[in-house]
């Protein structure tokens, strides 16, 4: 990336000679490279860090190298550091859908939770990485590799519209210190929406399916229509072709990583049937969680890794938005918790349900994901509050009405308010961030804004994301329930998953319970 | 049968009235609210009886209560107590009942029950002791 041999050459104390180079900003750093003086404010001491011929004394270009360098390292550890965060999260899923589950089947939900992880990373090396991300131009926060320019397009109605990419499979030909930065958080976004289905389809799912699904996720299902938004691909095109804003935005991923996720759980879900006991005679028959202590702690530490998902979407340290991103954030959030909180103990049942004070928190994380770079706080309370709501309301709806059962919300919390947080960025970004986003001119503008176009391509990408989720899992499950089964045998579901799936219990290695 | 060592031993005849023993060991057994656990104990520090403590699940005659988990109704059928289990000299019975009684009522349903019945025979295992004196 960048000329290092200034470290090098430059030695500790150079003599001053301001009679070097006439461009050496010689007052500046006259000063500072005196390393004798004491440095009472800590930010006395800095030019002897800049790497130049003469120590404590860079030309103009040595020191726009610094500057450049530095402000791509910035934007690099911003980068891993939220990633780190995001991949903590899988911690978060891992105990909220054990946690929200019956005690015989631990062994087999944590088994999920952390296999995906295995299953998700490898496919996505091998082949997801490179149809999401193989045609993006460059990547301008991040050093500017330009070598991931390979995106399939097909014309249709005079417009280009990008499908997939196809460069960097098996990171090959991108052996670039950016494009692994890029490589690493995606993963684990990808890993994020891999492991929601785990939750709505807990109890019940046979271990060999999932492994065959884990290798899906990460190689097609995630990537194409992460391509779509996030690579270059149509939906971030309706911008420049069809004058929709600009184009379909999703900042971190309400619809890519959570509706994507949702929506393959909910479709799990509907094709393995309820649990048995779930529904008694037609009578919805609670199942209740064996620790509210881990959903509990989950919930947190997702909250807690959010931090990352959101903020650190900006893929650049550099870029002062993080501070908005972080606080719509975190107001969401408790928004709707809060709410989801209220609507259930006042208005849908008696007690304050602790299940819905963790779906509500997610629902508020989930729905502010994609709005959160461009909406006011005003906006994200108002996001959060209508999240939790919806979140009740649709996980009541699923559990009653459809009667398709998924133990821990998760089809209600990502599918349901993923949807409404990229609907939401078309009705409240209010064109203060997001200029020339997607190639598009302009700031990202929603409809009480002023710019119902924006709105409308919003509602095309969370129709497509519904749609082609919803197709490519039904394709996939029913090639896997033709080739191994999808469920489990209902003697084993009915003993506990643990010990005839997994060789050992959850907690006292046998049937503890 | 060896000669006991036990100088109690001598009222039961083990080779003949093998239920004899019932008229003179009690066993208590008292279902009662796990919070009240420490008391019960506390209390019978004092009366001398060993016991036994064991966490149990039931219903009595409400058969558990019902409550709602995201919006549904599901019966907590079978509710958690704490059992004690007690073996005394007959005389000593009466005394014991009443103490738990004292310490492990709250008025309210839920307070459990308490189970009076006959021992045949009590055996120390370390010793091989039968009969009262190895209460």
């Amino acid at each position: 990336m960048m000329a290092k041999s200034g470290y090098l050459t430059g030695t500790a104390q150079q003599p001053t000679n301001s009679a070097l180079n006439a461009s050496t900003p010689v007052a500046a750093t006259q000063a500072l490279s005196d390393r004798s003086q004491p440095d009472a404010t800590g930010s006395s001491i800095g030019a002897a860090g800049v790497p130049a011929n003469v120590t404590g004394q860079p030309t103009l270009s040595e020191l726009a190298s610094a500057v450049g360098h530095n402000t791509t390292a910035i934007n690099f550890v911003w980068t891993l550091m939220a990633g780190f965060l995001v991949f903590f999260m899988q911690a978060g899923f891992a105990l909220v859908e054990t946690g929200f589950t019956r005690s015989k089947n631990v062994a087999h939900t944590m088994g999920m939770n952390i296999l995906i992880y295995g299953l998700g990373v490898l496919g996505w090396y091998v082949c997801g990485f490179a149809l999401m991300f193989g045609g993006l131009p460059s990547l301008p926060t991040l050093g500017g590799f330009t070598g991931l320019n390979s995106e399939v397009t097909v014309n249709l109605l005079g417009h280009p519209f990008g499908l997939f990419g196809a460069h960097g499979f098996a990171l090959g030909g991108a052996y670039d210190v950016g494009v692994f930065v890029l490589f690493l958080f995606q993963v684990v976004f990808m890993d994020t929406a891999a492991t929601i289905p785990t939750g709505a389809m807990a109890e019940r799912w046979k271990f060999l399916a999932f492994c065959i699904y884990g290798l899906f996720i990460g190689t097609i299902i995630y990537p194409l229509f992460g391509n779509w938004v996030w690579g270059g691909g149509w939906l971030s095109q309706l911008g420049t072709n069809f004058g929709l804003g600009n184009g379909y935005v999703d900042f971190a991923g309400s619809t890519v990583v959570h509706m994507m996720g949702g929506t393959i759980g909910f479709v799990g879900a509907w094709m393995l049937g309820p649990r048995i006991g779930k529904y008694v005679n037609g009578k919805v028959r609670a199942i209740p969680p064996h620790s509210i202590p881990m959903a509990v702690l989950g919930s947190l530490i997702l909250a807690f890794g959010w931090f990352g998902f959101n903020p650190g979407s900006t893929l650049a340290g550099t870029d002062l938005r993080i501070s908005v991103v972080a606080v719509n954030t975190m107001l969401s959030s408790v928004a709707g918790m809060v709410m989801a909180t209220l609507w259930m103990w006042r208005v849908r049942s008696n007690k304050p349900d602790v299940s819905f004070m963790c779906n509500g928190l997610l629902a508020g994380l989930v729905a502010i994901t994609g709005p959160c770079a461009f909406v006011n706080s005003q906006s994200a309370v108002l996001i959060g509050v209508v999240a939790g709501i919806l979140v009740v309301e649709a996980a009541l709806f699923i559990d009653k009405r459809l009667k398709v059962d998924d133990p821990v919300g998760a089809v209600a919390v990502h599918g349901v308010c993923g949807a409404w947080g990229c609907l939401s960025l078309g009705l409240f970004a209010d064109g203060t961030y997001g200029a020339g986003w997607n190639g598009a001119s302009g700031a990202v503008t929603g409809l009480l804004y002023g710019n119902p176009s924006q709105f409308a391509a919003q509602c095309i990408g969370v129709a497509t994301c519904g749609v082609y989720a919803a197709a490519i899992t039904f394709v996939i499950f029913t090639f896997i329930d033709k080739v191994v089964g999808l469920r489990v045998g209902s003697q084993t579901e009915v003993d506990g998953l643990d010990v005839p799936e997994m060789g050992v219990g959850g907690y006292d290695g046998g049937y503890g319970l | 049968m060896a000669e006991s060592i036990c100088p109690h031993h001598v009222r039961v005849d083990w080779e003949g009235k093998k239920r004899l023993g019932g008229e003179y060991m009690k066993r208590i057994t008292a279902i009662i609210r796990r919070e009240k656990l420490d008391a019960v104990k506390h209390a019978m520090r004092e009366l001398g009886p060993g016991m036994t403590v064991t966490d149990v699940k039931g219903q009595g005659r409400q058969k558990g209560i019902m409550e709602v988990y995201r919006g549904s109704e599901y019966c907590l059928d079978l509710l958690p107590k704490t059992q004690i289990d007690m073996v005394v000299k007959a005389e000593d019975a009466e005394r014991i009942v009443r103490t738990i009684l004292e310490t492990a009522t709250t008025g309210n349903i839920g307070d459990g029950k308490i189970f009076i019945s006959p021992v045949d025979d009590v055996i120390r295992i370390r010793t091989g002791d039968r009969g009262i004196g190895a209460i």
